[in-house]
């Protein structure tokens, strides 16, 4: 589905590298995710892939389902089937949310030939998938993200996830911010859009998310690589003991 | 031919290429009016409320041409269901318009109005006159003074249906000066609406009086051609409890000045003045607002969006002047341009002048960009950039377009913005 090889990516602006060589293959139907301590590279690898301005890729590859990304501007990737859960939703003042969330789908369909949603198929489409994540109506009516707390911006992202129905999303911590019953509402509704045809990267500081979201694949993301994979353990073995024994031992 | 070597000042030389109607019951306010504009003098540019905008192309004898507007949009309220006055490069066209009676209003032309009694006597050129203090106007006084049409509507009653004053361009050098009057009695309603490009050039005043309680609604759509010029004014006195809201929408033109001049004389009136426009290239607009607030309770809100692109120019000047025992005032205003490029320019001269100490007044101007952050988040959704910037830019519109009551008008409005920003992508 996703695939990363030898990933080098540096700022823009000023001479930094933050991702040294990024190899990660994610299969369909599976959840990774990536875990690792602050300023490891996990939000920057998150905004590379979804084409956000501000970085240059220096080396390497991404792939999605064998299409090259990374020279794609960033509504075509999302018409390939891309999707980010960003980790701090943006307020859009003056754009209501259908007005956004109908917008947004049309123009993937659009752009990938497929015929536009109608105005009523839409609209049963959103209440329904609304509903299960306990967005109401007057949140849907509401300016995009604008006085939503930071549970209603997550689960907003959740309900364009389930709208927009990628094939591979991109998770950046969606657990921050969230007390528990958010994040439960939250991961119910990541859950319910687990597929054979669609893969996840989720990324996280804490374990408590994936306890919620079952990962299949922990890597261990540190100084702008990925230091160490293995299965679910990783991250209890994380939750326990920290960072510090693992990077000690991959030093 | 001895005044040939005779230099004649450009004051004298316009009013030179203009012939005032003559007789009729206007006949007095005319020549008053013509005194004042040769007491002031026409706009010159080393005047303060012409600093930012060359009044040249609007004070010189003869107009520019300017070329007619081709595509295939319709014109905007074609769907309202109203009473349609139609003219044509400033002459009233009885074809065109629509049977102008209306229960609760009586409408009539200027041009025809020979009567020697008649209600708009009282009215024609007063509220032009005082609102020549304490900023001079004078090219709204040379209107009073050379008009050739407009429309008298005495509005005794909730009016049914909107009056639509239609201005079409036919000819490249036409120059039109239309002068309306408009009373609004106690109790009574009405909603003028305005649309087109008029002439090449383009003079309109428009003075509303608006009785106690009295409601006045106005939504102006000016458009189309790109090289037209106009200077428009509107004079209003608001009365106790009376209501008075206009929006206007301006998109293309070479040359926009449109003042906008109200006088709350009532306690608990309510004046809300608002506009939104959108330019390209050597556009220029000019907003140029003064509210007066010589009432106690009233309320005025001034709300202006500019979105300028490839060099255009935007000019907001609004005033608030709260006189002395006009207490618990509440003024608002604000104006914000969103300039696309890096050529583009917004020029803002706020003004507050407070001579009472129990009130209530903001202001706020400010220019900005498009937001990069909200860009990407669309844009990482699937939509377009150019999509995405036009949904960003309608957003910031908003509080302006927001400002019309009525919701057809108002989609009616945002619907011809969408397709403007549409056809003007990079």
């Amino acid at each position: 589905m996703l695939s990363i090889k030898n990933l080098q990516v540096k700022l823009e602006e000023e001479d930094k590298e933050i991702l040294k060589g990024v190899d990660l293959e994610i299969e369909a139907g599976k959840v990774h995710a990536i875990m690792g301590p602050n300023g490891s590279g996990k939000s920057t690898l998150s905004y590379v892939l979804s084409g956000k301005d501000g970085y240059e890729v220096t080396d390497g590859e991404a792939t999605l389902e064998g299409e090259d990304i990374l020279d794609m501007e960033p509504e075509e990737r999302a018409a390939a089937g891309l999707f980010l859960a960003f980790q701090y939703p943006v307020e859009i003042p003056g754009v209501g949310n259908m007005t956004f969330l109908r917008t947004a789908v049309n123009a993937q369909r659009k752009a990938r030939g497929e015929e536009e949603m109608s105005a009523a198929d839409f609209l049963k489409a959103v209440r329904a998938r609304a509903k299960e994540l306990k967005i109401d109506a007057d949140m849907l009516k509401r300016p995009v993200n604008v006085g939503f707390s930071g549970g209603e911006k997550k689960r907003n992202e959740i309900l364009q996830m389930a709208m927009l129905e990628p094939k591979m999303c991109i998770l950046d911590e969606t657990d921050s911010g969230l007390d528990v019953d958010a994040m439960k509402l939250v991961a119910e509704g990541v859950n319910a859009l687990r597929s054979e045809g669609r893969g996840f990267l989720v990324i996280t500081h804490y374990q408590r998310l994936l306890d919620h979201i079952k990962p299949d694949v922990v890597h261990i993301m540190a100084n702008g690589r990925i230091v160490k994979s293995g299965g679910p353990e990783l991250a209890l073995e994380v939750e326990n003991n920290g960072y510090g024994d693992i990077l000690a031992e991959v030093a | 031919m001895a005044e040939a070597a005779t230099e004649i000042s450009p004051t004298e030389a316009r009013l030179a290429s203009l012939s005032m109607p003559a007789g009729g019951w206007s006949e007095a306010a005319r020549k008053d009016a013509a005194a004042r504009v040769r007491a002031m003098g026409l706009p010159q540019r080393r005047d303060e409320y012409w600093r930012y905008t060359r009044p040249d192309t609007l004070t010189q004898a003869n107009a520019i041409p300017a070329a007619l507007f081709h595509n295939d949009e319709t014109p905007i309220f074609g769907d309202i269901d109203r009473v349609k006055i139609v003219f044509v490069d400033g002459v009233f066209d009885a074809d065109a318009s629509d049977d102008l009676r209306l229960e609760g209003v009586s409408i009539e032309r200027l041009a025809e109005t020979k009567a020697d009694i008649h209600w708009a006597r009282d009215l024609y050129g007063k509220l032009e006159a005082k609102g020549q203090d304490p900023v001079h106007r004078p090219l709204a006084a040379l209107n009073t003074a050379y008009a050739t049409d407009g429309v008298l509507i005495h509005v005794t009653g909730k009016a049914t249906k909107p009056i639509s004053l239609q201005y079409h361009h036919r000819a490249e050098t036409s120059d039109a000066i239309l002068h309306h009057v408009i009373r609004v009695d106690a109790g009574a309603e009405v909603t003028v609406l305005e649309n087109g490009p008029a002439a090449a050039r383009f003079n309109k005043v428009m003075e509303v009086d608006i009785a106690d309680t009295g409601v006045f609604h106005h939504v102006r759509a000016q458009g189309r051609d790109h090289e037209r010029r106009a200077a428009t004014h509107i004079f209003a006195r608001l009365g106790k409890e009376s209501t008075f809201k206009s929006f206007t929408l301006t998109a293309n033109g070479v040359m926009t000045r449109n003042e906008c001049v109200l006088e709350l004389t009532g306690d608990d009136a309510i004046a809300h003045v608002a506009g939104a426009c959108v330019g390209d290239g050597d556009f220029h607009h000019d907003d140029t607002v003064f509210v007066t607030h010589d009432a106690v309770n009233c309320e005025s809100r001034q709300v202006f969006k500019k979105v300028l692109r490839n060099g255009a120019t935007g000019v907001f000047q609004g005033k608030i002047l709260v006189q002395p025992g006009a207490q618990k005032t509440d003024g608002y205003q604000i104006s914000q341009s969103l300039l696309l490029d890096d050529d583009s320019q917004f020029l803002a001269k706020p003004e507050l002048e407070i001579y009472a100490d129990d009130v209530a007044c903001s202001h706020g101007s400010t220019s900005g960009a498009i937001d990069e952050t909200a860009l990407f988040y669309l844009r990482s959704r699937g939509v377009p950039e150019g999509q995405a910037t036009d949904l960003l830019t309608l957003a910031f519109l908003a509080e302006a377009v927001d400002e019309i009551e009525d919701e057809t008008l108002r989609e009616e409005i945002v619907a011809r913005l969408a397709a403007w920003l549409e056809r003007h992508r990079s």
